[in-house]
């Protein structure tokens, strides 16, 4: 297990270090900061070994976090510890920081001393851990208060503490989507695909129950054939804007916020749960088929002589023309050797920026079913390189007010069974996004 | 002000002011003094001098200054054990205090302090802890078990926590449930025999119930000791899986790792025709791939492991190949790793894709990565056969980019595919000599000058070019020079008009001017065989060589296993044992995956090593000898040289003599290297991967021709039961195994007067886990005096419990009358696998990776057969000859079994003609076998 923790600075200053294990020394430290960071760029893995110990490392802005053992330890587990660390840090204290850690490292020694026992990680949701690591202490606590904290950190739901009270009970719910593409000059797609995130912002007082539903094919494909469609008809939150009249998506694969019944999807696929307070991400998922392709760019590059490029690109937004996409941005790379550039575009601003070797063509808005155009002249240097310009694809930015993937919230219903009030009480909000990952169309 | 202020005083005489202050009246300033105290020791200062003040401060009801005042004395303790001790009492205290907080503080942190003393005192406290009726303070009470034990391992087994600890696995509290399993798992580590973790379908039961309710780490803990069980049958296996599977939907990557290392144990133990093993191989493969979204250094984790699964089983990702293309802004170490990969699943159908997105990385930045990306190309070329055009054309355009490091790595992969397909590319060979200048890095030179001197009939300038290597020989690198050496004398004895100058020059260079006892050693041979028979010379010297395979760096089979069981862990990244890493006894233990077991009837045989074998078995004639020191390990192994490899004595006669012919005043020098040194000529340096396979190649050879197998041996048949103990019943038996079916052949005689019926029969746990695959078959009624004879197929998948003898076997037999026991003894040898012909190249790996502590030599007496007959008959015991030498009259044997748990056994049997007394020696990573191994040996042999 883990044998010890260190946090330093980017110098290579110690500015926490907690020892779990006996075989882990003082000079531990120091080999660290020797072999790996004042190294610098030499150090091209993540996990070192030095002198038959083990380092794990992570990096927030400047400060490196090192695990340190001696044995054959789960090293997933490790990585994923650490970057709880860095979440538990920034839920306590906001960003993980030189002056953060050292005004803390009080608190810091605590939650490590909670969080890891012998170097095994326990319960770490900033949940639980906030009704009792409170740098306050906790005298003043009743008896039925100390053996709640108790229950909670223990407990099955880690993640959410008991009596939490909201006058409003709120939901929030974002479907946000990067959706990727290669595509060929020819207009054929080379590979695509969406990976989404589920975030949800919960103020639900109590402990509710909660049930998600979205147009997940194997589910609506179940339903079909039971005949059971009554929860389909319900989708007072399905308000998406995708084009095609798509009911249900193939998803290749998701992950669970640890507060899902993972066994209860493996068998029913139906995701329930009872929600951590504020905001978590809830699900990941992945999907390949039947995407949505918010725009299509059609690149055309002529070479006239040596010394000059022709480019003409043209854009063609492809969902409802009632919706608008933003943030619109198409960068077409240009040749080393370009030593001039006039572009001509319809809508936007179009700029050639020499440090980036590219042209960048901004639009703010555009609706859908639109198409727009931009023409370029090139002009370069002679050179005598013979390796000719590799032309790299030419890419784009974009975000649209739906789920590329097609994927819809059915429902999100919630009951409390021990607090008087009902699914019907709840506001809930849901707000797809899609933005681009990368998405590339060669030319 | 904040703490940070803390870490600012540098000032002399602190220590003295922190005295006092940490004596101040006032809680505010002692709490500030203790602070100090911290911050200092973080940075590493020298603050044990405080130890009586801070512990001082320890009975306070202040929460925060009591974690404070812990932290330190975790710290310190171990400096000042009998300061220590002062606070014991108020450790004591805390244990019972009112709020579980402070009790679960006090003991987790007493369990932290390193002090015989305290332990002692810390006994009745934590006793009480793990009974606690907090969960919260059992749950840490749980951990500090393990925690003493690490101290005193002998005190915890004296005060019965083991037990206690045991018994937490049944807790109501999934929390508790997870930390018992850590604190029981490592625990176990330290005592790889006790059976502390006693893992049976009930309490993996109570396991897979917990791992649905407890916090992410503790179904880590949960999965991880998951991984350790076997399961009885392929049905209990399923069923573990099935309930397993959900993990793999966990945002913890750690959790989805664990959760398929389990998944990969089990499923060998699957039947391959069952539906479910294709959902579960289907199911695997999405989870893998959300893994490498996550971030960078678990991308590494994971792609690390996906290397060993792809090697495992390589259907799970064929069809994902894209996922592995590398993104620009990937950290050069995820880059690295997909490159990896990519070459593992690169096939026919995919192959243009691959090299489309080679070509492009051969571009990038990173010399490191250019450079894989560059070898990565040849690869390609090799292992598809379609591709190999297109590889070698995309090689000569990066070659015309003349950018250096991309010219040398190219240089050496083409001098591969110019091995793998003769005849075919040397059209490029002017090119690549025209940048001949540009090479300086030894393995790019040493390329070079092969492909000058195996190609010197076809380059007109051969001998200017080798000449001009020539000047600087002794400043070049041993690898160059004896390749320079060999590459003139090809070159020699292609044109040995023009080049007669140019050959002496090398010799005497590499002979008389060289230090270097290899390339003087190869500098002679040349020389002599030059001298006495050009003819000769030319026969060694320019022979054919074997074709090349595929595969250079797939990890040994039974290494590959092993890690397959240490999924996500630190083993998986290394690509290491973990007793390549871990010190102590920790983590030595080597893991195996379970046999497959047909389902009840037990007809299939385990084939472990052929699954685990992938696509290896082929690859193994030729096979590249991936590593440097392959070549060294050869030669230590002494092998003879391919004319020696005659089964008789008077061949290695003949080259005793053949030496005689050679130059007398170097007879002393020669003299000394014995029959290896006809070796010499053909052995060029293990890079360039040519004539060692050669002459293995035909040594080896002679292994796999052994002739006609003879049957196994089969012991007489003795009385296990005699009739006066059984009422009557006379059991006499042996055993047998027939086709892959051990057999337990059974005589019974009824010896009473009444008639006997309902006969069945059940074995005790047994060392090797022998059951009975079907019922005892005694069909019609056994009437007084007669006799009847039973055969039981027995199977291998029983339950395993360590025997003494280790092949002793107790059963019980019953019938109408009565239950009778008796025990025997089983010929290991019956366990011995058909499928236990180990690779040669796997068998030198695994020969050098045992420890020479598990080797054991036993004398065999009085054997008269010759090492043929002996490898005959051993044979049909499934005791496998995998080579064979001979040196000075005495024949060395190198054998290998395989037991049906997957135990791998090497022997080396030395026979002198002449002599009837044999010496073995065994290596076997579970040693305590060997003895019963030998017993067999010595019963085969002289039966």
């Amino acid at each position: 297990m883990i044998g010890g923790l260190f946090i330093y600075n980017h110098k290579g200053e110690v500015l926490i270090s907690r020892v779990y294990r006996d075989d882990i020394g003082r000079n531990a430290v120091d080999a660290f900061r020797v072999n790996v960071i004042h190294a610098r760029q030499q150090v091209r893995s993540p996990v070192t070994n030095i002198a038959r110990t083990s380092f794990f490392h992570v990096k927030r802005s400047n400060i490196w976090l090192a695990a340190v053992t001696k044995q054959n330890v789960n090293a997933a587990m490790v990585f994923e510890f650490l970057y709880k660390m860095c979440d538990v840090m920034a839920a306590y204290f906001g960003k993980v920081s030189e002056e953060n850690i050292k005004n803390n490292f009080v608190l810091i020694y605590e939650l490590l001393d909670e969080i890891l026992d012998f170097g095994y990680p326990q319960n770490s949701e900033t949940g639980a851990l906030k009704t009792f690591i409170t740098q306050q202490g906790i005298k003043g606590q009743t008896k039925e208060e100390q053996s709640q904290i108790t229950s909670q950190v223990t407990g099955q739901i880690g993640w959410r503490r008991e009596g939490i009270k909201y006058r409003r009970n709120e939901l929030f719910l974002d479907v946000l989507e990067s959706v990727n593409l290669l595509m060929s000059p020819q207009g054929q797609v080379l590979s695509a695909h969406v990976s989404g995130r589920v975030v949800m912002k919960s103020y639900l007082s109590g402990m509710p129950e909660c049930k998600f539903g979205m147009n997940d094919k194997i589910v609506i494909d179940k339903a079909g054939k039971g005949g059971v469609t009554d929860e389909v008809g319900k989708s007072d939150l399905g308000g998406g804007g995708s084009t095609s009249g798509k009911q249900s998506i193939a998803i290749d694969d998701c992950t669970f916020n640890q507060c899902v019944r993972l066994s209860k999807f493996d068998s029913e696929r139906s995701i329930s749960f009872i929600p951590p307070d504020g905001e978590y991400e809830l699900m990941r998922y992945r999907t390949t088929k039947d995407i949505i392709l918010p725009f299509r760019v059609i690149p055309l590059v002529r070479e006239v002589g040596r010394t000059k490029l022709e480019v003409k690109v043209v854009i063609k937004s492809n969902f409802k023309p009632s919706l608008l996409a933003q943030k619109i941005e198409v960068r077409i790379p240009t040749p080393l050797n370009t030593s001039g550039v006039q572009v001509i575009c319809m809508k936007g601003k179009a700029k050639y920026k020499a440090s980036e070797n590219a042209i960048v063509w901004k639009i703010k808005r555009m609706a859908g079913m639109k198409e727009s155009q931009i023409s370029a002249e090139i002009e370069l240097l002679p050179t005598n390189d013979k390796k000719k310009w590799a032309r790299p694809p030419i890419s784009m930015n974009f975000e649209v007010p739906f789920a590329p993937s097609g994927l819809k919230v059915r429902y999100l219903k919630v009951f409390e069974s021990k607090l008087n009030y009902s699914d019907h009480d709840v506001v809930k909000w849901v707000r797809y996004i899609g933005r681009s990952g990368i998405y590339e169309t060669r030319c | 002000m904040t703490d940070s202020k803390y870490f600012t005083t540098t000032k002399k005489g602190e220590i003295f002011e922190l005295k006092a202050e940490l004596n101040s009246d006032k809680k505010e300033k002692k709490k500030e003094a203790v602070k100090k105290v911290i911050a200092s020791m973080t940075v590493g200062k020298d603050v044990s001098a405080l130890f009586p003040d801070v512990v001082n401060c320890m009975q306070t009801d202040n929460l925060e200054l009591k974690k404070l005042v812990y932290l330190y004395l975790m710290n310190y303790a171990k400096s000042q054990p009998d300061m220590a001790i002062m606070a014991v009492n108020t450790f004591v205290k805390d244990c019972e205090d009112p709020n579980p907080l402070i009790r679960a503080l006090a003991v987790r942190t007493m369990g932290c302090i390193r002090v015989d003393k305290i332990t002692e005192y810390l006994c009745e406290p934590l006793r009480k802890c793990l009974k606690d009726e907090d969960p919260y303070v059992r749950k840490t009470a749980a951990v500090c078990v393990a925690k003493l034990h690490d101290i005193n391992a002998q005190l915890v087994e004296d005060q019965g926590f083991l037990d206690t600890l045991k018994d937490l696995i049944s807790d109501s509290n999934p929390m508790v449930v997870a930390n018992a399993v850590a604190a029981l798992s490592e625990i176990a580590e330290s005592h790889p025999n006790s059976n502390l973790l006693d893992l049976n379908p009930q309490s993996i039961n109570k396991l897979l119930t917990a791992l649905n309710e407890c916090t992410e780490w503790g179904q880590i803990f949960i999965l991880d000791c998951l991984a350790n069980y076997t399961p009885r049958d392929d049905r209990e296996s399923q069923s573990i899986c099935e309930r397993v599977t959900p993990r793999l939907s966990h945002a913890n990557s750690a959790v989805v790792l664990s959760a398929v290392k389990v998944l990969m144990k089990f499923m060998e133990m699957l039947p391959k025709d069952l539906d479910y093993y294709g959902t579960l191989l289907k199911k695997l493969a999405p989870p893998l791939v959300t893994l490498l979204s996550a971030e960078p250094e678990l991308q590494y984790v994971a792609l690390r492991n996906i290397n060993l699964i792809v090697q495992k089983r390589p259907e799970i990702l064929k069809h994902e190949m894209k996922v592995f293309f590398v993104k620009y802004n990937d950290p050069i170490y995820v880059k690295l790793e997909k490159l990896d990969i990519m070459i593992r699943l690169a096939s026919q159908a995919n192959i243009a894709q691959v090299l489309a997105e080679l070509k492009e990385y051969a571009t990038e930045v990173d010399v490191d990565f250019v450079r894989k990306a560059v070898r990565a190309i040849g690869r390609c070329a090799i292992k598809v056969e379609q591709s190999a055009e297109r590889c070698v054309s995309t090689l000569l355009d990066l070659i015309q980019t003349k950018v250096n490091y991309v010219v040398q790595e190219a240089i050496v992969v083409i001098k591969d595919i110019f091995r793998k397909y003769p005849n075919k590319y040397e059209s490029v060979i002017a090119t690549l000599c025209e940048n001949l200048d540009s090479l300086d890095e030894p393995e790019a030179r040493a390329a070079m000058i092969w492909i000058v001197g195996e190609y010197a009939e076809r380059i007109d300038n051969a001998d200017e070019l080798l000449e001009s290597f020539l000047e600087g020989f002794h400043d070049e690198s041993t690898q160059v020079q004896l390749q320079l050496l060999t590459a003139i004398v090809k070159l020699f004895l292609k044109k040995p008009t023009e080049t007669q100058e140019l050959v002496q020059q090398v010799l005497s260079l590499a002979t008389q001017d060289s230090d270097n006892p290899d390339l003087r050693d190869r500098g002679y041979i040349y020389w002599r065989l030059l001298s006495t028979d050009p003819v000769a010379a030319k026969e060694v010297v320019l022979a054919e060589k074997p074709l090349i395979s595929e595969e250079t760096d797939l990890i040994e089979p039974t290494l590959l296993e092993e890690l397959i069981c240490h999924i996500g862990t630190l083993a998986s990244v290394y690509h290491k044992p973990p007793s390549a890493f871990v010190e102590g006894s920790r983590g030595v233990m080597h893991k195996r995956l379970p046999a497959r077991t047909g389902s009840g009837e037990g007809t299939e045989c385990p084939d472990v090593g052929n699954a685990a074998g992938g696509s290896a078995p082929e690859a193994a004639p030729s096979i590249i000898p991936s590593q440097g020191d392959l070549l060294g390990d050869l030669l230590n192994l002494d092998l003879a040289p391919p004319t020696t490899t005659g089964p008789t004595p008077s061949t290695s006669g003949m080259q005793m003599g053949g030496m005689d012919l050679l130059g007398g005043g170097l007879d002393s020098l020669v003299g000394t290297m014995g029959a290896g040194f006809g070796a010499a000529p053909t052995v060029m340096p293990a890079s360039l991967n040519a004539p060692v396979g050669g002459g293995l190649g035909d040594l080896f050879d002679l292994g796999g021709g052994v002739g006609m197998p003879m049957g196994a041996y089969i012991p007489p048949k003795t009385v296990w039961l005699p009739a006066m103990k059984a009422k009557g019943l006379e059991i006499s038996g042996t055993f047998a195994r027939r086709a892959g079916v051990i057999q337990m052949e059974l005589v019974l005689t009824n010896k009473a007067m009444s008639v006997m019926t309902d006969f069945a029969i059940q074995f005790n746990r047994n060392s090797f886990g022998l059951a009975p695959a079907g019922p005892l078959q005694v069909l019609t009624p056994l009437g007084p005096n007669q006799t009847i004879e039973v055969s039981l197929p027995l199977s291998t998948v029983g339950p395993v419990m360590k025997m003494d003898p280790l092949n002793n076997l107790q059963v019980a037999v019953k019938n109408n009358i009565d239950v009778f026991y008796f025990s025997c003894q089983y010929p290991i040898s019956m366990l011995f696998v058909e499928d236990g012909k180990m690779e040669r190249q796997v068998f030198l790996a695994t020969w050098k990776d045992i420890p020479n502590d598990n080797e054991s030599q036993f004398q065999i007496q009085d054997c008269h057969l010759n090492s043929e007959a002996a490898s005959n008959k051993l044979q049909g015991s499934n005791i496998f000859t995998i080579a064979k030498r001979t040196v000075e009259g005495q024949d060395m044997l190198y054998m290998s079994i395989k037991l049906s748990n997957g135990i791998w056994v090497l022997a080396e049997l030395k026979v002198q003609a002449g002599n009837p007394n044999y010496t073995i020696s065994l290596k076997c990573r579970a040693p305590e076998v060997s003895q019963c191994v030998f017993q067999c040996y010595e019963a085969v042999l002289k039966n």
